[in-house]
């Protein structure tokens, strides 16, 4: 099982996927240039976070149209598990293959602290190792994290399950102080109608060993592997 | 052939910038501001093009990057 972690001008996250992934989770993993049209034979995709293209013009806008995006599109149609992370959320939203869009935070500042999420779905690629309520603790470091979609939108999501993720307090409530950027429905990550493709604002890779606080992050990474064993199985 | 477009967020959405920009003005003394909203303005040049032809290309352009269809609508000026 092999996953692919692409790198865009200004990502900078990449190596913290890669690091969790080979030397945490003991996976194969490659970088995968965004110049590339192949994504050699992954099992997995990740959008990482950072700052591709500087942000410019609307963060994610430019990278969704980088070569390597037209195989990840084909990817992920065809079933394969894509997770963008931060600013890979955002390039998946701008890309069409996750619903809705992003906007600045509420308060306009760039939030750099840990959360906490309420696991709201277990029967995912991306949360299978987690239990429903459960309640993650990782970091968000963003500026423009505050998820919006349109009311018939919004409540597609929910008929159809696809909110996975959603901030919460300490004790696992939704409550408005505990949404950090003012994210529609407290929205924090979210899958597509398939299920195969994962957006989330938080960083799970900065919550994967003991010595960054947290290890909660690591069981979004072990749920893909269990799943892409299933599927290899 | 010059192109203008000024692209702003849907009425509807937040606009947290407006707000604390119509704020701060307000701080700064001006009265009767009932709403700001601050958007994005960009200026293309376009060569060999008519009026007609830039619009529809700079009508393209917008669909596809300058702006997000979800949450902002865009206006283009042609001259």
């Amino acid at each position: 099982m092999k996953f692919g972690v692409v790198v865009f001008p200004g990502s900078n996250c990449d190596e913290d996927c890669v690091h969790v992934l080979r030397d945490v989770l003991q996976q194969e993993v490659v970088t995968l240039w965004h110049q590339q049209t192949s994504l050699k034979g992954c099992d997995c995709v990740v959008l990482p976070g950072g700052f591709s293209y500087g942000d410019y013009l609307r963060t994610g806008a430019i990278a969704r149209f980088s070569p390597i995006m037209r195989a990840v599109g084909a990817f992920a149609n065809d079933g394969g598990f894509v997770v963008g992370i931060c600013n890979g959320f955002q390039i998946l939203l701008e890309s069409g293959l996750l619903p809705g869009a992003m906007l600045r935070n509420t308060s306009l500042r760039f939030i750099c602290r840990a959360v906490t999420l309420r696991v709201e779905r277990t029967d995912s690629p991306f949360t299978n190792r987690c239990h429903v309520g459960q309640v993650l603790r990782m970091p968000i470091a963003h500026n423009e994290g505050r998820y919006t979609a349109e009311p018939k939108t919004l409540e597609q999501l929910a008929a159809r399950r696809q909110v996975l993720l959603r901030y919460c307090d300490n004790d696992g409530q939704v409550t408005a102080a505990a949404n950090p950027n003012g994210s529609a429905e407290a929205i924090a990550g979210l899958c597509n109608e398939a299920g195969n493709v994962m957006g989330l604002m938080p960083h799970p890779e900065r919550a994967a060993e003991p010595e960054l606080g947290s290890m909660d992050g690591r069981q979004i990474f072990e749920s893909l592997v269990h799943a892409m064993m299933l599927v290899s199985g | 052939m010059k192109a203008r477009v000024s692209v702003t967020l849907k009425t509807g959405l937040l606009d947290s910038q407006g707000k604390t920009t119509q704020q701060a003005l307000e701080s700064l003394g001006f009265k009767g501001i009932t709403q700001v909203r601050v958007g994005k303005y960009i200026e293309l040049e376009l060569n060999g093009a008519t009026a007609a032809t830039a619009k529809r290309e700079v009508e393209r352009m917008c669909q596809k990057l300058l702006a997000n269809p979800v949450i902002e609508t865009y206006r283009i000026e042609v001259k």
